[in-house]
């Protein structure tokens, strides 16, 4: 066990990281992952449009469009146009549920009811509800048996369902790059959902460590290494995460924090970029380590911000930011580790082929 | 041939004055799934404690240092082709290096077996 965000969280179970990585691709994984805030945005006025237009006033993100029983990855920009946090945003009918990281929650839950507290209630499920992530190709398998809906369910749906006798709120959705669920559970009954779903022979509990290295290979931001406040998303290659209408000529063209400098990066593209790392050798690429144009470290362009062995890839991987001019995928670049120059090329993410069900 | 121990997890074979240097079973499980290991050259010199070695687990990077000085006569490349050796059979097939000991009295002040089961219980 190890602290983070004010929690102990396990690193590992029995079974180790490696094994846990590797078990998560190939049949499923249940992550305990309640650390995570959940928040509900309810609408005074009872339309949900209001909640939705209330929101798109702290990020670049559709959510106007979003319709009912979907969700969206978005992120909270900052005065500068820096990521103060990413989340998910699920459209529930009569209000939004807001899914943001440990480490940010209380930060997030006052800026939202600075912002949208007059045109929403700001519910918090802190302490009441916990969340269990089950990712992997088997997730379906494990979790039909127990709630046959959500074999209907396509990525990015979400849902309600009755699970042994519970309400549980489901979207097709995690962070791993694989199919699977998020499972949002009275706190009270997560145990006994946790144990029912490791009862199926294809799940197993999966720890912090593998979580980081399946995320890795997914080619997903970690908040606090890859994005933080001093990282746009267009600097952060999350471009794809704002719809056509918040972008210059949409119909919601700006409005957010920062919107003037995102959408002049947008239109002239940002100093730097995040991209993606794959190396040639065995040695893995960690944060912080320096990346260079040249095998002798005369032009520094860029540093790591995650990385580490990428088991089902079988190589290390890693993700930093670059010179834009240097970004292009198939550049060798090298990274600085232990004083040698390891030659690492530039590679589109996700690393893995991802199995979402569209 | 006698089998030494360090304080720091190493384990040493020691036969006419050649140490067989590797990382303990204890070590190997709490470092966790190797996915690298960095040897040293041939032919190199270390004093007692200098970085001899890297390995590297999924979580992080650990240095192995070198337990006696002495200069390396040999280094197993089957670990940097399988890491996951030196976690399978720690002291077997997934030995470090040879080292040619520039003190072989120096060995004596190292544990032994049952004084290393003592100091990890």
């Amino acid at each position: 066990m190890v602290p983070f965000a004010g929690y102990d969280m396990p690193v590992q179970y029995p079974m180790g990281v490696l094994k846990e990585h590797l078990h998560t691709r190939e049949k499923a994984g249940l992550f305990d992952v309640s650390h995570m805030g959940q928040v509900w945005l309810k609408p005074r006025s009872g339309n949900l449009a209001d909640a939705a237009i209330a929101l798109e006033k702290l990020a670049p993100v559709d959510l106007l469009g979003l319709k009912p029983g979907r969700q969206r990855y978005a992120f909270f920009t900052n005065q500068e146009g820096g990521i103060l946090d990413d989340l998910m945003v699920a459209n529930r009918g009569d209000h939004l549920l807001v899914i943001v990281n440990a480490a940010c929650k209380d930060a997030d839950l006052a800026h939202m009811k600075a912002y949208l507290s007059d045109l929403c209630e700001v519910e918090t499920h802190f302490e009441d509800k916990a969340l269990l992530a089950l990712q992997g190709p088997k997730a379906e398998d494990v979790l039909a048996p127990l709630c046959p809906a959500v074999a209907e369910m396509k990525f990015m749906d979400v849902r309600a369902c009755e699970i042994l006798g519970v309400t549980c709120v489901i979207s097709r959705s995690g962070y791993t790059g694989e199919d699977g669920f998020e499972i949002s559970v009275p706190a009270e009954h997560a145990e006994a959902l946790a144990r029912a779903l490791l009862a199926h022979e294809d799940c197993e509990p999966i720890g912090l460590g593998a979580r980081d290295s399946l995320r890795l290979e997914a080619g997903l931001c970690l908040y606090g290494n890859d994005i933080d406040t001093t990282t746009t998303p267009v600097e952060a290659s999350l471009v794809w995460g704002m719809q056509k209408a918040r972008r210059p000529g949409g119909d919601r063209e700006g409005g957010f924090p920062g919107a003037d400098i995102v959408l002049q990066q947008l239109a002239e593209g940002a100093k730097r970029l995040r991209v993606g790392l794959k190396a040639e050798g065995r040695a893995p690429i960690r944060p912080p380590a320096k990346l260079f144009a040249d095998d002798k470290g005369a032009t520094e362009i860029g540093h790591v911000t995650s990385g580490g062995f990428g088991p089902s890839v079988g190589v290390p991987v890693a993700m930093g930011y670059v010179a834009a001019d240097h970004a292009e995928t198939g550049t060798t670049l090298y990274a600085e580790v232990r004083g040698k120059f390891l030659p690492v090329t530039i590679t589109d993410t996700p690393f893995i082929k991802p199995t979402y069900k569209r | 041939m006698t089998i030494k121990f360090t304080e720091e997890h190493e384990w040493l074979k020691i036969e006419d004055g050649i140490a067989t240097v590797g990382i303990t079973a204890h070590a190997a499980e709490q470092l966790g799934d190797l996915v690298f290991v960095e040897l040293p050259e041939v032919g190199a010199t270390f004093e007692k404690n200098d970085d001899a070695a890297t390995v590297e687990s999924v979580k992080a990077a650990s240095d192995v240092f070198c337990p006696l000085a002495g200069e390396i006569t040999e280094v197993n490349e089957a670990i940097t082709d399988n890491p996951e050796l030196v976690n399978a059979e720690p002291m077997e097939g997934g030995w470090f290096f040879k080292l040619k000991l520039a003190n072989p009295a120096d060995a004596d002040a190292l544990m032994d077996e049952a004084a290393y089961k003592e100091f990890i219980a």
